[in-house]
Order: C-alpha cells, then structure tokens, then sequence
C-alpha cells in the first residue's frame, strides 16, 4: 500500500479512535480559529459596510491597501505579532507571546482585512440595489450600515467561512507566535508540519485530511443554518 | 514534614496549580523531533511539579528568543554561539548536559565514494570534488554550525557550489532529510533526528565515529538581571534536575530500537 492509502487508513483510524492528544489539537485549532474569526468579524464587517457606503478622501486607498492586505503572508503577520508580543517588545509585558492568546490575535489580524475586502465587495453590490430606498428614508451612511449589514447576511456568511478557511488552514503565523508547544499552542496545522519533518508522511497527511474533514462540517453547518434560515424568513 | 504534607495535599487538591508552574525551554528540533523530550520532561515534571513548554528552533533562532526574554532557560548545542550569549550577559552559568554525534548521510549509491573514509574532511573534499548534491540546514542552527566548521577545517568552501550542487534548504533537520531523500543528497544530520526519521527512502549513514563529529549539548538559563520576569527559581530546578543523576539517568535511558540517542557527560564538565 502506497503513502497515500495508508494516509486514508490512518485518517479514519484518528477520528474512530478518537485519539485525545488529537482531539486536544483539533479542539484547539477550532476555539483559536473561531475566536480570530469573531474578533475580525466584529473589525471587518463594519469596516466593509461602512467602505460600502460611505465616500470620503483617502476610501479608494483604503479598499486597495484591504485587498493588498488580503495577500498578506501568514509568517509575516506572525512575525509582526511575534515582534509586538516579545519580551522585548512593545507589549512584551503581558507575557502573551507562545500562548494561545498570541495565536489568536495574529490570525485575528491576519483575517480582519479578509473579511473588510470581501464583506465591501458584498454589500456595495447590495447598497446600490437599495440605495435610494435608504435614502429615500432619510438613513445617512453611518444608519445604514447595520441593515446592510443584516441585509447581506447570508451573503456574508460565505465571506466568514473565507474567513475561518484562511485561519485554520495557515501554519505560518501560529508557528511563529504560538511555538508549537505541544498540549499548549500545538494546533492541526502545526502538527502537520512536525510530522512533516519527522519524515512520517502518512501521519502528517492523515491530520491533513481531518482538518479538512472537520473543515467541511464546518462549511456544512453553516449551509445547513442557511437554508433552515431560508425557510424560516421566507 | 509539615509543609511538605501541606504541599502534598494542596496538589492532590488542585491539580490544576501544578500546571501552572511551568518554565519555557527554547530548545532545538533535534532534541524535540528525536523524542528525547517526549521521554524525559514528563519524569521532570512528575519530580517537581513544574511543566515545561518546549518551543523547537534552530539553535541559532533558540539563543535569539532567550536574548529577548521569551523563554527562561535554552539547551542548545553550539558551543561558540553559547559562550557569546553568555558573554552578553543574556543569561548564565552554561552546564554541558549530553552529547550525541553528527553523522554524514547520504544516498546508498554512494556516487562520491565517501563509504570507504572515516575521515569527515576527507568525505566533504570527495563531496565537493564529485559535485554531488549536498542539502545544507543553512539555517544558523547547531548542525549548521558544525556542518560549516567541519567544511572550515576540510579547507573547501562549499559556497562556490551554492545553486548547484550545495544546497541550503534554510530549514530544521526533518526538512533537511526530507529534501536530501528526495534528491539522493548528501547531508550532516544529529544522530538523535536521523534514528527517529521515518522518510529515509534511499539514504544511509556513510560516515560516522570521526571524533570531529561530536556534538556536544549545554543548558543555559535566562538571566533575571536582564530580563526580571524569567523563573529563574524554576529554571534553576530544571538545569538542577538535568544535570544532576535523575536526568542523566533519564537521559540514557531513552532508546530507539535499543539504540541509546544522547549520551550524559554533565558530570565531565
């Protein structure tokens, strides 16, 4: 049997098992990757809403520096969140660096210009459907952005999960910041890449394949809340 | 007696207190990706109540994150790097703890003949007369380091054949074997690394036991002058425990397939 077939058997054998170092890392992977995502939820959103519909000097700059910025490599993210965390650093105090903690913020910072990129594309579509009607309300920019926001829900839920992909998936950042200390900050990607540089390749793919799993149910759920959503509004 | 029932029951009561004693050790990828760890913090932890985070880097970047204060005690294994971060006042007494041998590996076709020499200068000079493939840490590692010094005093410099056939991957041991196994290369890899790797393919130790290969470990804890946060308290039990016979003991008794991994020399030093 090839590396790959193994790596399927070895992958099921995790989840039937429920081996509890894994289920340990996968629990960690999904809190740290959920809390980063609400965290730039609550920065993105309203920042996309707001560059949606308000027009001021220095805007177009802003939505070209948020696309830029959705390019950002994960490691330097870290390193920059590595660097403000440090001992030595300008937050050094707090002692956050090689803590979960330190994970979360350097993802939160990584997915928040994500989500403001996207979340503008989605709701300035919306806000020239509806516009005048607001207007015709007499909502200004700043009233609008919550019932775009509500308008768009749905379709901001897509840019979550583009959101919450981009956080469990990256290793670059929560390596750098989090230290891959086992049963502390050692989380699915991570764990990939250790058992990449043991050499035990089938292992390392196995996790690869849960975390992809896992990532699919997530994706499930929230089509799932979606259409019960659907149901229920309509 | 008396406290140490009181502390007895406080911990029987809180479990959770002893996991809030806890020290960080910037250490490197050989010692963790060997499993030396895996064996012998949690005797470490069982003796003292005191758990470590192990961050693994380069022994390079290890030294580094202890200058800034991030960790509170290092175990390292370049000694001249460790004898500057000692002499920068970052942090001190340095104890040596282990040592283990560097081996030089490469593929069992052997196309630069190096199997026939246990002289490391003369394999590296067959290496680089050959042209064949060498997958360099290039890193600033312990291994990179030592693989550097032992080019040094083969009187080649490797850095004319960058790009072609000497190879600097800027990456830990594992990645480094990986990148050797797949392109048949020569490399320099700990010991310890090379006998807990699983993804060998075609690669073998050809040059081994020269005594220039040692590679000799030492524990250094974070200086509290310098950085007044570090546990020193903690990290002073834990190079205690290293370097006294619980953890050398413990030291020798990790094995792979009865192989022993890193030999204790605390008390030589």
């Amino acid at each position: 049997m090839g590396d790959l077939g193994s790596a399927v058997l070895a992958a099921i054998a995790l989840i039937r098992d429920g081996d509890p170092a894994m289920l340990g890392i996968l629990g960690l992977s999904l809190r740290v990757s959920l809390t980063a995502l609400g965290i730039a939820a609550l920065v993105g959103l309203p920042l996309g809403a707001l560059l949606a519909v308000a027009r001021f000097p220095g805007r177009h700059a802003l939505v070209i520096g948020l696309n830029a910025l959705m390019g950002l490599p994960p490691v330097v993210a870290g390193l920059l969140i590595y660097l403000l965390l440090s001992r030595s650093g300008p937050l050094g105090r707090f002692g956050l660096l090689f803590t979960p903690t330190a994970m979360v913020i350097a993802q939160a910072a990584l997915i928040a210009p994500i989500l403001a990129a996207l979340s503008r594309g989605v709701l300035e579509a919306l806000w020239e459907e509806y516009a005048d009607q607001l207007r015709s309300f007499g909502a200004g920019p700043w009233r609008a952005v919550p019932t775009l926001l509500w308008d768009g829900r749905f379709a901001l839920l897509t840019v979550l999960l583009a959101g919450f992909g981009r956080a469990a998936a990256e290793v670059g950042a929560v390596m750098v910041v989090g230290g891959n200390i086992e049963g502390f900050t050692r989380t699915m990607t991570t764990a990939i890449a250790l058992e990449t540089s043991k050499g035990d390749l089938p292992l390392a793919l196995a996790l690869g394949l849960v975390l992809m799993a896992i990532v699919l149910g997530v994706n499930m759920l929230a089509q799932a809340l979606r259409e019960a959503a659907g149901r229920g509004g309509a | 007696m008396v406290t140490r029932r009181v502390l007895l029951l406080s911990c029987l009561a809180t479990p959770a207190l002893a996991q809030d004693r806890f020290i960080t050790l910037a250490s490197t990828t050989s010692t963790e990706q060997s499993g030396l760890f895996g064996h012998i913090l949690p005797l470490f932890t069982r003796a003292t109540g005191i758990a470590v985070r192990v961050v693994a880097l380069g022994t390079g970047q290890a030294l580094d994150v202890g200058r800034r204060g991030d960790a509170d005690v290092l175990l390292v294994h370049d000694r001249a790097a460790e004898d500057r971060f000692v002499e920068g006042g970052f942090g001190g007494p340095r104890r040596q703890v282990m040592y283990n041998d560097f081996v030089l590996i490469g593929p069992g076709a052997d196309p630069a003949g190096i199997a026939m020499t246990r002289d490391v200068g003369e394999a590296l000079r067959r290496i680089a007369g050959a042209r064949a493939p060498f997958v360099s840490r290039g890193d600033r590692s312990g291994t990179h380091a030592a693989e550097l010094r032992l080019w040094q005093e083969a009187g080649v410099d490797p850095v004319a054949g960058r790009g072609q056939w000497y190879r600097e991957v800027g990456q830990g041991m594992g990645p480094a074997l990986n990148t050797a196994a797949a392109q048949d290369a020569y490399l320099l890899s700990d010991r310890g690394t090379w006998l807990a790797f699983r993804n060998r393919q075609g690669l073998k130790v050809l040059v081994e036991g020269d005594a220039r290969l040692l590679n000799q470990y030492g524990v250094i804890p974070v200086s509290p002058q310098r950085h007044p946060h570090v546990k020193a308290a903690e990290a002073a039990s834990f190079v205690e425990w290293l370097i006294g016979p619980e953890g050398q003991a413990a030291i020798a008794g990790y094995r792979i397939g009865g192989e022993p991994l890193f030999f204790p020399n605390a008390t030589d030093g």
